[in-house]
């Protein structure tokens, strides 16, 4: 890989970004925030360590901080401003909000991807599944539990939707 | 960015000093604080070839491509043939780094606190190495050469591990300040090979490197039978967990202290030999 002066591009929310003047370094996380424009992806512990970061790439959560930029060409990359189709917030943003998941917000964006990457793969996760799945993510503020509840309901709003 | 192995060997034949980059979860920390600024760099996360996985039973063993993802390693094939490997593979960061970090991303960083290192070393896996004109396996005990080197020759790259498959109890356990998320502060792995009534003992964040505890695993032949499921005495239990102690070469740092790593190591390699004669 030239460092320098390689053009590439990047698949972000279904849309093709070309990325210049790049140094090989640079992160995923920082590409989105400082040259896509797409803040809503929070960087914090840059080390792996804090998931507010968390991006889906081919399916999978990972931590954008950890993801050099120029190396996910060819990867389809979805970011949490596109968890929702327009402004209207998912099952899961809306339960953060009414059961007071949300405290000071710098982990939610992260939490959020997080938990939409699990109930995809599993719609009645169990409570150590839950905890599994977001391990990865820490926050501060709210002692998780009123995440815990949160998931719990955005479960029972998404069942309740589909019976 | 090659996209076959037979492209990567080329690119790092070119340039054999250019830095390898497979999940990220350790060189990007060091590039995102500054203390590594590449500037020629070889991606090796499109190479699917790196992603392999053979497990050959008439031959005993399994080898796994360096790239593989420790998330593919928790449950399935690998995990039946290879408990230890699964259970390292679990504790390994999140899930978040678990879709990322590789064995050959363990081994080309060498830290000893590598979680799949006890694994490798308590089963004597073999490092396989490939460059553009020749391959070489190298055991991992003189893969490992210190903290954080290893054997790696400019213009090579680590394609695979081969790790038998052993009739026996085999586990790992480690302490960390949390449940998940969390780099070991002390890692064990023990295997009992009950064909042979052999044992291994690797011990992680102990040391340098990795530690296996040949003295202790000599010692412990000699003082049972471990072709069969013994139970064992509390005193036995209690000199194995010292020998162990012993064996361990661990400092004082900014992730634990030595005195509480001698003591947390001895307690995990007593758990786990519990845990071996209790099956």
């Amino acid at each position: 890989m030239n460092p320098n002066s390689e053009i590439y591009n990047l698949r972000v929310n279904g849309k093709t970004y070309e990325i210049r003047d790049s140094w090989v370094g640079e992160s995923l996380l920082y590409v989105l925030r400082e040259r896509l424009n797409l803040p809503g992806t929070k960087g914090a512990c840059e080390q792996g360590e804090c998931g507010s970061c968390t991006v889906i790439m081919d399916g999978q959560a990972v931590c954008s901080c950890l993801v050099m930029a120029a190396t996910a060409i060819d990867s389809e990359i979805k970011t949490v401003e596109n968890v929702s189709a327009g402004d209207s917030l998912t099952e899961v943003q809306d339960a953060f909000v009414t059961e007071g998941g949300v405290q000071c917000g710098f982990c939610t964006p992260g939490l959020v991807v997080a938990i939409e990457h699990l109930l995809s793969q599993n719609s009645d996760p169990s409570e150590i599944e839950i905890k599994e799945a977001i391990s990865g993510n820490i926050c501060r503020c709210t002692g998780y539990g009123r995440i815990f509840e949160a998931v719990d309901k955005a479960v029972s709003v998404r069942k309740a939707k589909t019976l | 960015m090659p996209r076959t192995l037979t492209d990567a060997l080329k690119a790092i034949a070119a340039n054999p000093s250019a830095q390898l980059i497979q999940g990220g979860t350790d060189l990007m920390v060091e590039i995102n604080f500054n203390h590594r600024k590449p500037t020629d760099v070889i991606a090796l996360r499109l190479v699917d070839e790196l992603k392999s996985v053979q497990i050959d039973t008439k031959k005993s063993q399994v080898t796994i491509g360096a790239g593989l993802p420790y998330q593919q390693m928790e449950h399935g094939e690998i995990a039946r043939h290879l408990p230890a490997l699964a259970q390292a593979a679990r504790t390994v960061g999140s899930p978040q780094i678990r879709s990322a970090g590789s064995i050959g991303g363990n081994l080309g960083t060498c830290s000893p606190a590598g979680d799949a290192l006890p694994v490798l070393s308590a089963l004597d896996a073999t490092v396989n190495l490939q460059s553009a004109e020749a391959s070489r396996s190298v055991s991992v005990h003189d893969f490992m050469v210190g903290v954080k080197r290893n054997a790696r020759l400019p213009g090579e790259i680590i394609v695979s591990t081969t790790l038998p498959i052993v009739s026996g109890w085999q586990g790992y356990a480690k302490v960390g300040v949390r449940n998940a998320m969390v780099i070991s502060v002390a890692s064990c792995c023990l295997v009992v090979n009950r064909a042979n009534g052999t044992i291994a003992v690797a011990l992680g964040a102990v040391g340098p490197t990795i530690i296996r505890c040949r003295e202790t695993e000599s010692w412990l032949a000699s003082q049972m039978n471990l072709k069969i499921n013994a139970t064992i005495s509390p005193n036995l239990l209690q000199e194995f967990g010292d020998r162990i102690a012993n064996e361990s070469k661990p400092i004082d740092d900014h992730r634990s202290t030595a005195t509480y790593r001698r003591h947390a190591v001895s307690v995990l390699a007593r758990r786990l030999l519990t845990r071996a004669n209790s099956q």
